[in-house]
């Protein structure tokens, strides 16, 4: 059931990837380079609406959050070398099997690559486990529970950061 | 913009909705990196190698060796790429192309050079995604909709990364 559960939510999230041109590398690069806001747009406007469904749902104790433990060191080391191939493929790991499904034959080669890099990383992860994951540990931590804040202020706050760049982006017409 | 798109706005609204329900339904967040470690460990099981000997894919209980295969997130990336197929046949998008127009238009349509910066660039995205914990599903939606600090502070750095690189593939 998990398994149909994951090829039905792929579908209809590639439906909607697809749909707003999201896959295309075009539209990827062109956010990196601040001339193109559509990935921005569609992020954003996503985080949002889901931010607010699962705190609802999680005050109503119906879900539990999962979240990634916090390692300044990873996240900071890890996330700048993925932001480094990404500006090089121009599609992501969600998105390039979606840009090979509307025709884009590069992408099969980034996906090929994504193989060899995780083979890759799992050589290499002894390594980073002693030196740039052991750099600053937080743990499993949200950012109402790191500030004392309640999560619907951080979502209001969010949601009125994200809403005055929509605006910025409209106005500029980017 | 062509007038069937979807308007960016409110197809991130229903991404948005669709991760809701998936947590609801499936308790499942959205993510999609570790596919790639998982199918490289299950090649590698299948050419021969002793992926126990590799510390990676025993950790964690073999979250990421060969035997999680199949599993939730494997279809959802492969259901990302039906998806793509079956929107852009059925709108009329779908278009074979060997090179993106941007890249064409600054480094020609040569397929070569594209082709292994695609390449090298998939590599290196995995390996900074393994080493960040995720990707822009797994950290950006996921992380940021529940507001995890790991998110925040991944997402930023993805798009510092992709930044400088995008600026000085398309330097002025």
């Amino acid at each position: 059931m998990s398994l149909l559960y994951g090829l039905l939510t792929g579908i209809l999230f590639g439906i909607l990837l697809q749909r707003a041109e999201v896959l295309r590398y075009d539209r990827q690069v062109g956010a990196l380079r601040l001339k193109d806001m559509t990935i921005f747009k569609f992020m954003l406007s996503a985080i949002l609406v889901a931010a607010v469904g699962i705190y609802v749902l999680k005050d109503l104790g119906m879900v539990a959050l999962s979240l990634k433990s916090t390692s300044i060191g990873a996240q900071v080391v890890g996330g700048t070398v993925f932001g480094i191939g990404w500006g090089l493929l121009g599609y992501c790991p969600g998105t390039a099997g979606g840009a090979l499904g509307e025709g884009r034959l590069d992408a099969a080669w980034g996906l090929v690559g994504m193989v060899a890099g995780g083979a890759l990383y799992a050589l290499f992860y002894p390594v980073a486990k002693a030196t740039v994951i052991s750099w600053g540990q937080w743990g499993k931590i949200t950012l109402p529970q790191a500030t004392g804040l309640s999560p619907w202020i951080v979502i209001v706050v969010l949601a009125s950061l994200c809403l005055a760049m929509f605006r910025l982006f409209e106005k500029k017409g980017v | 913009m062509q007038s069937n798109t979807w308007n960016p706005y409110i197809a991130g609204a229903l991404t948005g909705v669709l991760l809701t329900l998936s947590v609801l339904v499936a308790g499942k967040y959205f993510g999609a990196s570790t596919t790639f470690a998982r199918t490289a460990a299950k090649i590698e099981a299948v050419a021969g190698i002793d992926t126990g000997r590799i510390e990676y894919f025993t950790t964690k209980g073999g979250k990421f060796g060969p035997d999680s295969i199949p599993n939730w997130q494997v279809l959802f990336v492969v259901g990302i790429a039906l998806g793509g197929l079956g929107a852009s046949l059925a709108s009329g998008t779908f278009k074979l192309q060997p090179v993106p127009t941007m890249w064409a238009e600054r480094f020609g349509e040569r397929p070569l050079w594209r082709n292994l910066t695609a390449f090298v660039g998939g590599a290196i995205l995995i390996f900074g995604a393994r080493l960040a914990g995720g990707c822009p599903s797994g950290h950006g939606l996921s992380g940021l909709a529940q507001l995890a600090v790991s998110g925040f502070v991944a997402l930023t750095f993805f798009f510092v990364g992709g930044w400088i690189t995008a600026k000085l593939l398309y330097r002025d």
